[in-house]
């Protein structure tokens, strides 16, 4: 294969630091969810490259099992989304605090 | 230049754009969508890794049924466009600092501190582990138990959004 891995690694840990940008700094409960699932993807490119380039069909594996966790860690997520903006009206997360005292 | 070179450019350079974009858009339906063509491009870059069964999985699992999932919940609430002024000054600083320096931290330790050097790639025995057969071997063999319990997951995961998501719980 032509493409060092470090190109790779480089292009996940960029996308992993976006995805922290993008939690730190928006607002938007959806958005920094959506952050979140980018953060994960990061992670999951870091397996497969690994995996494929020693050959080891255990990383992908593992990338399977994080995209299940990751189904049900979105459709969870969402209902908990759903349910906030029925009690507060809003999904701002700077007005959603009342697990803060 | 190869042809696989000037495939990873492209999907490399669309994975990272969009990433860039989907976190600086303040209409969130349209930073779902490039989420979904950054997804998609990542399924580019899986097959340029001879990860064919999970090119096709991101597709399907992450662009299509997790993707589908975010555009109803913001389709449902309709979200106002955000007030882009936090409630602590100077956050956004100190946050795109923070991940500047953990990046050059990254970069450093990818390029300079790496032992991947020594990883030659044995293009054989990688298509070989990207195979659907391999992984389903795998699958129902070594790993039948975490295979299980993630089935058992994703029942949870159904009823607990059912649940949470119900107006009201008798």
């Amino acid at each position: 294969m032509s493409v060092p891995m470090e190109y790779y690694l480089i292009l996940s840990a960029f996308m992993f630091i976006v995805g922290v940008a993008g939690v730190l700094t928006r607002r938007n409960a959806i958005v920094v969810f959506m952050s979140v699932e980018l953060m994960l993807n990061s992670a999951n490119l870091s397996l497969i490259t690994f995996s494929s380039f020693m050959g080891n069909p255990v990383g992908q594996l593992f990338v399977f099992f994080v995209m299940t966790v990751a189904a049900a860690e979105a459709a969870v997520g969402l209902a908990i989304i759903i349910a906030l903006f029925r009690n507060k009206l809003t999904l701002n997360i700077d007005e959603i605090n009342i697990l803060k005292w | 230049m190869t042809l696989e070179i000037i495939l990873f450019i492209f999907f490399a350079g669309t994975a990272a754009v969009t990433s860039v974009i989907m976190i600086t858009r303040s209409n969130v339906v349209i930073a779902a969508l490039f989420l979904i063509l950054n997804f998609g491009s990542l399924a580019g870059l899986y097959l340029l890794l001879n990860a064919q069964f999970l090119a096709v999985t991101q597709v399907i699992v992450y662009a299509g049924a997790i993707m589908v999932l975010f555009l109803f919940v913001i389709m449902l609430l309709k979200p106002e466009h955000e007030k882009t002024v936090s409630k602590i000054p100077g956050m956004k600083i100190f946050s795109f600092a923070i991940a500047f320096m953990v990046f050059v931290q990254l970069a450093y330790l990818i390029f300079f501190a790496s032992q991947s050097k020594n990883i030659s790639q044995n293009v054989e025995a990688s298509i070989n582990a990207g195979t659907i057969e391999t992984i389903g071997t795998e699958l129902f063999t070594n790993y039948i138990l975490p295979f299980e319990a993630a089935g058992f997951l994703l029942l949870a995961a159904t009823i607990g959004a059912l649940i949470l998501a119900k107006r009201k719980i008798e």
